[in-house]
């Protein structure tokens, strides 16, 4: 649940430079009105936490500070309710393999958002790997460190999808 | 049924990438057979939906099937009652009523093939099928088309006990559904990027609209395309556009018709038309059924486009107007929201003020008109076309069989 409503603008907004904020930010905003509280969950940085779990405690922390200090508890209006929605991923193999470094920028042109926000975003944070699995591979099994270092430090929060497949495209040519 | 569709005419809409996942979601539904239930093969949304999703599906190499119920013109006038009663009007339903309902449910029980792995019922009219879930076992999912947020308490007492014994429900929204036992899935509606009334059309074929209905193409055109319903507001929208006037050339088109079902179409209509009188520059169109060329043309020549309900369901409408490119103007209510993200893909209002000073904004500023229609576009390229549709009914079928988070297949 939690995991869905800090990444769900991620999917929602491909066209635009997504502003790395979350539902829970949204909601506070929109229903509740406490522009004070939105903008402190907005600004958790997403990309700071190893699990789902540390970014859960961190959240409630946030409220609970805000909550504490306020008397002035508001009701959303009806309708405006928060709606806890839990995604399910669901994952298969694609036809597609990558034997080097030409290879894999070949294929990152063609394959889905979909499977490029699995191997970026649901890789490192839902499924509790070091890093994206873009990064692991080309440190594991081609030996680039560099280059997956590089691509360990983009911050995938602040880009569309279509940049960021372009950004790791460019960085992988400038290798090649 | 729609022969002429084909899948790969929706490539060069969502790319190559999208339908190859299509593809794949496919193949894993092999040897699945999906069973489609509702009331009608024609007229009314879920028909509409269910004539371009089962070809498709088939083209992907999903067994789907589609079967309709049957019933006598009073069975149809009791699903009519609990429609209205489900959207929380108040319509009394008697015991000799909610009787022939279940006999007649009962009718189609032994009428139905329900061969297939998965039974998909589609609104309240088949919901009482599930009946035969203790009988024959498989997976079924009730689809609600509708909003049953506010319903009338005996009506869905009545159609709970049904619903609570299916394996999962779908709703357009989280909040058109209701509190239930069973997993929820959401999903919004569609529209057809290639259907006769989104479709791509030339300059010719839009003027030619315009001088059959006496418009001024060189005029900036502000156009609701509703049915004549006072829950879309259509004086609202004539006294916004009044206030606008006073600033900006422009003309207002109220577009839509009015419905055999609906006993106070023809009055509003004739409200808004005297309320109209005498301003050469609204237009009123009472444009009848099946005319979705000219609706089409009418949005593309639309330099904003608004939905000034007071309520409303999922707002196709407004899902048309945002393919079409245009910078809308609509009411925070129903399914509008999801749609129009407000100063992103659109601008939200509360009043008939609001609604003038968003119209204002665009006339002003076409070129931020210009970029929230862009946006607006591709937020309807990546929610709400009927592939999205699709890939998610794979999806949802494709999870029955798990509990887990995430599912390796």
């Amino acid at each position: 649940v939690v995991y869905y409503h800090t990444h769900s603008f991620i999917e929602e907004y491909q066209f635009l430079t997504p502003e790395p904020t979350n539902d829970f930010a949204l909601w506070v905003q929109d229903a509740l009105g406490y522009d004070i509280l939105a903008e402190r969950l907005a600004s958790i940085d997403t990309f700071e936490f190893p699990t789902v779990g540390a970014l859960r405690q961190m959240i409630i922390g946030v409220i609970q500070d805000f909550l504490a200090q306020t008397s002035n508890e508001r009701e959303a209006p009806p309708g405006n309710e928060f709606h806890f929605i839990k995604s399910i991923s669901i994952v298969l193999p694609t036809p597609y393999a990558a034997h080097d470094l030409q290879e894999f920028v070949s294929i990152l042109r063609r394959i889905s958002i979909g499977s490029l926000y699995f191997h970026i975003f649901e890789a490192r944070l839902r499924l509790q790997r070091v890093t994206n699995d873009f990064s692991l591979w080309l440190e594991e099994c081609l030996g680039e460190k560099e280059l997956a270092e590089r691509i360990t430090r983009l911050d995938p929060y602040n880009y569309t999808m279509e940049n960021l497949r372009e950004i790791i495209i460019q960085l992988c040519e400038k290798r090649l | 049924m729609n022969p002429k569709i084909n899948v790969k005419d929706y490539e060069p809409i969502v790319g190559k990438s999208y339908i190859e996942e299509l593809r794949m979601l496919a193949r894993r539904l092999s040897g699945k057979t999906i069973l489609n239930i509702n009331s009608t093969f024609e007229g009314g949304g879920v028909a509409e939906i269910l004539s371009r999703l089962v070809p498709l599906l088939n083209q992907l190499g999903v067994d789907v099937r589609w079967q309709t119920i049957s019933g006598e013109a009073q069975f149809f006038r009791v699903t009519k009652k609990l429609h209205i009663a489900l959207h929380g009007k108040d319509e009394p339903i008697s015991d000799d009523e909610f009787s022939l309902f279940l006999e007649t449910t009962e009718r189609n029980l032994n009428q139905i093939d329900f061969s297939g792995d998965i039974m998909f019922i589609h609104d309240p009219q088949p919901a009482a099928l599930i009946t035969k879930k203790s009988d024959i076992g498989k997976k079924w999912i009730w689809r609600c088309h509708i909003d049953i947020s506010h319903p009338d308490a005996q009506v869905w007492r009545f159609l709970e006990q049904f619903v609570t014994n299916y394996d999962a429900a779908v709703f357009s929204s989280p909040n058109f559904a209701q509190q239930l036992p069973i997993r929820q899935f959401f999903a919004p509606p569609s529209i057809d990027p290639l259907s006769d009334k989104n479709k791509e059309l030339s300059p010719e074929a839009v003027d030619a609209v315009l001088a059959k209905y006496g418009l001024n193409r060189d005029k900036p055109l502000i156009l609701q395309v509703s049915r004549f319903d006072r829950l879309k507001d259509p004086l609202g929208v004539i006294k916004a556009f009044e206030l606008v006037r006073k600033n900006f050339t422009c003309q207002l088109v109220l577009a839509g018709g009015t419905a055999s079902d609906d006993p106070e179409s023809g009055e509003v209509l004739q409200e808004v038309r005297e309320r109209a009188a005498g301003n050469s520059d609204i237009h009123i169109l009472d444009i009848p059924p099946g005319s979705d060329i000219d609706i089409n043309a009418l949005q593309r020549a639309a330099t904003v486009i608004m939905q000034k309900s007071l309520r409303e369901g999922f707002a196709l409408t407004i899902t048309e107007a945002l393919w079409k490119a245009k910078p809308v103007v609509a009411s925070a209510v129903g399914g509008i929201p999801l749609q129009v993200k407000n100063r992103l893909t659109g601008l939200l209002c509360h009043s008939v003020e609001g609604a003038a000073y968003a119209l204002r904004q665009i006339l002003a500023n076409p070129d931020y008109g210009r970029w929230l229609g862009r946006n607006g576009r591709e937020h309807v390229r990546q929610h709400f076309l009927i592939v999205r549709e699709i890939r998610d009914y794979m999806l949802m079928f494709l999870t029955l069989e798990h509990r887990e988070d995430v599912i390796y297949l």
